[in-house]
């Protein structure tokens, strides 16, 4: 379950906008923060995206950009994005649905969306760290923070 | 999860220092939750007595929640002139009424002097106080607002007031039977 630490993050490309598109193998030499989360406007995911937006100033301090991931659509990112004032992108595994959330080994394939699952990546591409939460838990920040903390001083 | 730092000087505290029960929250002002969870608290602070201090740390989810930042400040502001507990009451009785003429409004009712209060209210180190906690708040694994640790660990049971005044009350006896 889930992409380990030290394996390869594999590489995606997924629009974050109607008109953009970010690619994983673009931010080499940054360090990159996927959060993978279930749904736009679910409960949980309430809490969990607005903390992240105001921790971004600390993310950049280690260097490392974040970014969302469900399997909704480019305009239900836009609206949720909007109406919960996030600063950070969304980006949509729609089509074909789950497959970087497949890639990751965090689809829930019953379901047909994706673990709530968190990947710290360092400037290689390489994982660093992940971690699976159990579905209806909100995992915060605290692992994403001791993961960026740890890999302070070193090159990767 | 548990609570870093753990309480200390910079915080504040209300009741008996010396309780087995050290109930802390991370709270945003303008959060509904958090205005139900105020009267959860009073209950279990009414239910507990002595044996509970309780202790609010500033958790403002300031993108969703415009006033958030601004209401924090105005209850740090009210701190340092000793008068933290009655503003932190008036803001969650008032969750409605946080734009800034209204803040110093209540600073005015409460009897605070109003020139130190602009003043701390806009300070760097008001500001640093409330990001301090905001961080300790994630560092500590916050994962929404309100998040409550009890005796230094996260509680992640329910805090309806009837089940947070049981689990607490409960805990409180577990205390003070072992020696």
């Amino acid at each position: 379950m889930a992409l380990e630490a030290g394996k390869q993050a594999p590489d995606f490309t997924l629009n974050s906008t109607p008109d953009q598109k970010v690619s994983l193998s673009e931010l080499k030499g940054r360090r990159v923060i996927l959060a993978f989360y279930p749904a736009d406007w679910s409960p949980v995911c309430s809490d969990q995206l607005p903390i992240y937006s105001e921790l971004l100033p600390e993310f950049r301090r280690y260097g490392a950009d974040i970014m969302g991931i469900s399997v909704d659509g480019v305009w239900c990112h836009a609206a949720f994005a909007k109406d919960r004032k996030l600063r950070f992108p969304l980006l949509a595994d729609f089509e074909p649905k789950g497959e970087v959330a497949r890639a990751y080994d965090v689809y829930r394939k019953k379901d047909g969306f994706s673990e709530r699952a968190l990947f710290v990546i360092d400037r290689e591409g390489i994982i660093h760290w992940s971690y699976v939460s159990p579905i209806g838990i909100n995992p915060g920040a605290d692992g994403i923070l001791e993961a960026l903390e740890s890999m302070e001083g070193k090159k990767s | 999860m548990s609570l870093k730092p753990p309480v200390g000087p910079q915080d504040h505290v209300l009741g008996n220092p010396d309780a087995p029960i050290e109930l802390v929250e991370y709270g945003d002002f303008e959060c509904p939750f958090c205005g139900q969870a105020y009267y959860s608290v009073k209950a279990v602070q009414a239910a507990l007595g002595d044996d509970l201090h309780f202790v609010f740390r500033n958790f403002p989810l300031a993108q969703a929640h415009p006033h958030a930042l601004q209401a924090a400040q105005a209850a740090e502001a009210a701190g340092l002139q000793g008068r933290f507990w009655e503003m932190h009451d008036v803001l969650f009785e008032h969750q409605d009424m946080l734009d800034e003429p209204d803040l110093f409004r209540f600073a005015g009712a409460l009897g605070l002097d109003l020139e130190r209060f602009a003043r701390d209210f806009a300070s760097p180190e008001v500001a640093a106080k409330i990001r301090a906690d905001f961080l300790s708040g994630a560092r500590s694994g916050v994962n929404g607002t309100p998040t409550f640790f009890v005796n230094g660990e996260r509680y992640d049971g329910s805090w309806a007031p009837q089940d947070f005044v049981a689990a607490l009350s409960s805990l409180a006896r577990d205390v003070a039977v072992r020696p």
